[in-house]
């Protein structure tokens, strides 16, 4: 004992370090700071050491090479003691820092940590939320897998509608002309050196100011934050009611940190690494690409935003929330903290949650994507062929033989793209059902080059037949008035015979 | 007497130290700089010429896949550097070569022969099968190739991803063409 406490004396006498960590560790915080709520911060550095950990193991195996980097991480899910283990880790441990991330930053803005003297603090911290971002996005690129090759077409096709400089960034982004060698060591250098050597940087500024600063007090109702008094103010808090941030308030961080590396690592245990999926090989065409966890809002936004929107909400949008968030601790840099006087900050975080959450919901099922093999794999329901006559069955065949199923659901399955058709006999007339069939219109192809007009017939007579037992189809009753009851379509009467139709 | 104090052998030297540092630094910055944007300078160069194969390797008034190894490739790019193309002849020498990737954000469409349309499995944009936008979010047709038959061998002028803002619209004849014949009621 003696002797390692003369080990730290000779050391310290030539680094000079124990006192100010001593103080660093000491510095008195308000007591009621002592909170779960305030642990967030800590599990998120705790969570980016643990990726820095994972992440220096899988380089020891992985190859950043265009050609390599599938099969090293076959190797490293099947071949390497353990190597499933960190992949895992590291990928739920990137699921984990963005979330805890994302926590911390709603808890600041809840408790009006963000405005003065804070304000670079918050600044520092929204660009740590974007290079975490950074890191996660780019990570997914390291799963060289299809995923990670036609996300980067996407990525590459978002970039170029950047107006004039749209190509020269795509070819800086890909680093050559296609998505490919270049494109992944590219990618290597940001996620291995240029991002995390940013982030670290970022995190020792944004906690050397949370110690220079002090941590933000518990909000109270009423107690307004004015630049000339808040830190006079604040320091008779901390000497009035402040207690040693270690071991005081430190125990919760320590716990709440501990907590969350285990749940990583058990759901890393659990659920296992992510993919890889199928082969980064362009030449494999069916695949239908997702994007990872954090980023499907986005791919639902993508495909419910009207076209012409679209290009605007890509370049501008992005802009202007990151702008919005840096202005923030400018526009309300003082003033009250506490979320039960700030209905305006309690109801955007809410927005933004429920239209995130609505979106991830949304692209988890992707009602807008054709389901590619419906047509030969669902077949239509049997109790829709009940008694129907030969041309319905053959408008049956027509309907599925021409992928409609792939975009319009009967029964339980098939696209959700276009509506569904169990009643849109009761919707549409006939004539309503051919034009819809031939020219298309409200998103829906045209199909009248694709169709002879005997195949169009069926398929309008199967259609007719859709509609619940219990309610008529519609007709068009001008066209009775003008040409006679009885001397319409020559499939009326197939309808009217099943006693589902009321001429 | 005043001129002594603001300029010291030494301060002198340091201000031309700082100087030649600077001096040093935008040499280096000129091969850096060009290094970092290599690929965004080769761009404007023309792409070369691939072969698809022969033109009986595709049925007339059929659409095919094709594959190809991009002209432009590096010892790493391992499968990467092999493309798809959809190859559409439409009767003799006339052909249709589209890119695979959609002209939303590229992911690979389908042909589906039957319907006679392109399907993208992301966001579901359609395309009709002379390439024209048939629905969903694309915002034109989809991407092609300009193409030649030299000696029977059908040749495409490729090496460059397709993206909405590097590539021009496909023909427009062809695409209003084909949407007028799609909308004439075969039934008429």
């Amino acid at each position: 004992m003696r002797l390692i406490a003369a080990i730290g004396e000779w050391l310290d006498y030539r680094l000079q370090l124990a006192a100010p960590i001593r103080e660093a560790a000491e510095h008195p915080v308000p007591r009621n700071t002592a909170s779960w709520w305030y642990v967030f911060g800590s599990a998120a550095l705790t969570i980016f050491l643990l990726q820095l950990a994972t992440g220096i193991l899988l380089a020891m195996v992985y190859v950043p090479s265009a050609a390599e980097a599938w099969s090293s991480l076959q190797a490293l899910n099947h071949q390497v003691a353990l190597g499933w283990f960190i992949r895992a880790l590291h990928g739920w441990g990137s699921n984990f820092m963005v979330a805890v991330v994302l926590l911390h930053m709603v808890q600041v803005f809840l408790f009006g940590a963000y405005k003065f003297p804070r304000e670079l603090t918050w600044i520092v911290g929204v660009f740590l939320l974007l290079t975490t971002l950074g890191m996660a996005f780019t990570g997914q690129i390291m799963r060289f897998d299809q995923d990670a090759y036609w996300g980067l077409g996407i990525g590459a096709s978002i970039a170029s509608r950047v107006p004039v400089a749209g190509p020269m960034i795509v070819s800086m982004m890909l680093g050559g002309p296609i998505i490919a060698g270049a494109t992944l060591s590219r990618f290597f250098t940001l996620h291995v050196f240029v991002i995390p050597g940013t982030l670290i940087a970022l995190v020792c500024l944004h906690v050397l100011m949370v110690l220079k600063l002090g941590i933000n007090e518990w909000p109270m109702p009423g107690r307004l934050v004015r630049r000339a008094t808040y830190e006079r103010e604040y320091h008779a808090l901390t000497r009035r009611d402040g207690a040693p941030f270690v071991p005081y308030a430190i125990w919760k961080d320590l716990f709440f940190a501990a907590f969350i590396i285990l749940a990583a690592a058990g759901c890393a245990w659990y659920f296992g690494p992510f993919g890889p999926t199928g082969q980064p090989d362009p030449t494999i065409i069916q695949t239908a690409p997702k994007p990872d966890y954090f980023f499907l809002w986005m791919y639902a936004l993508l495909s419910l935003l009207p076209p012409s929107l679209e290009t605007p909400a890509l370049l501008i949008g992005p802009v202007v929330a990151i702008v919005a968030l840096l202005l923030l601790p400018f526009l309300s840099g003082e003033g009250e903290k506490s979320w039960k006087r700030r209905p305006i900050a309690v109801l955007t975080v809410l927005l933004i949650a429920i239209t995130l959450g609505t979106f991830t919901h949304l692209a988890g099922y992707a009602p807008w994507s054709p389901h590619m093999n419906a047509w030969s794999g669902d077949p239509v329901p049997d109790h829709m062929l009940k008694g129907t006559t030969a041309l319905e069955r053959q408008g049956a065949l027509v309907f599925q033989g021409k992928q409609c199923r792939n975009c319009h659901a009967l029964g339980e399955s098939g696209g959700e793209r276009g509506p569904r058709l169990d009643s849109v006999a009761v919707r549409l007339t006939e004539d309503q059902l051919i034009r819809q069939v031939i020219q298309g219109g409200g998103n829906m192809p045209a199909y009248g080059k694709n169709l002879s007009p005997a195949e169009t017939t069926a398929l309008v007579a199967f259609l007719k037949t859709l509609h619940p037992a219990t309610q008529a189809p519609a007709r068009d009753a001008s066209r009775e008035a003008v040409i006679g009851d009885g001397s319409g379509s020559s499939n009326r009467g197939s309808v009217a015979a099943r006693g589902g139709a009321e001429p | 007497m005043s001129n002594e104090i603001l300029m010291t052998r030494r301060g002198l030297f340091m201000k031309l130290g700082v100087l030649l540092n600077g001096v040093v630094g935008i040499a280096l910055a000129v091969p850096f700089v060009r290094y970092l944007f290599a690929s965004a300078t080769r761009a404007s160069r023309a792409l070369p010429w691939v072969q698809l194969g022969g033109v009986n390797q595709f049925p007339e008034g059929e659409t095919r896949l094709a594959t190809f190894r991009n002209p432009i490739v590096m010892p790493t790019d391992g499968k990467t550097a092999d493309t798809a193309c959809w190859v559409r002849r439409i009767e003799g020498e006339q052909f249709q070569v589209f890119a695979v990737n959609c002209a939303h954000l590229g992911c690979p469409v389908r042909w589906f022969p039957q319907s006679g349309l392109f399907m993208c499995p992301c966001h579901g944009g359609a395309y009709y099968r002379d390439g024209s936008r048939a629905s969903g979010p694309p915002e034109r047709g989809l991407f092609e190739y300009p193409f030649k038959v030299e000696n029977g061998v059908l040749t495409i002028q490729a090496g460059e991803l397709p993206t909405p803002g590097t590539t021009a619209p496909a023909s427009a004849t062809a695409m209003a063409g084909e949407r007028l014949e799609g909308k004439k009621p075969p039934c008429a």
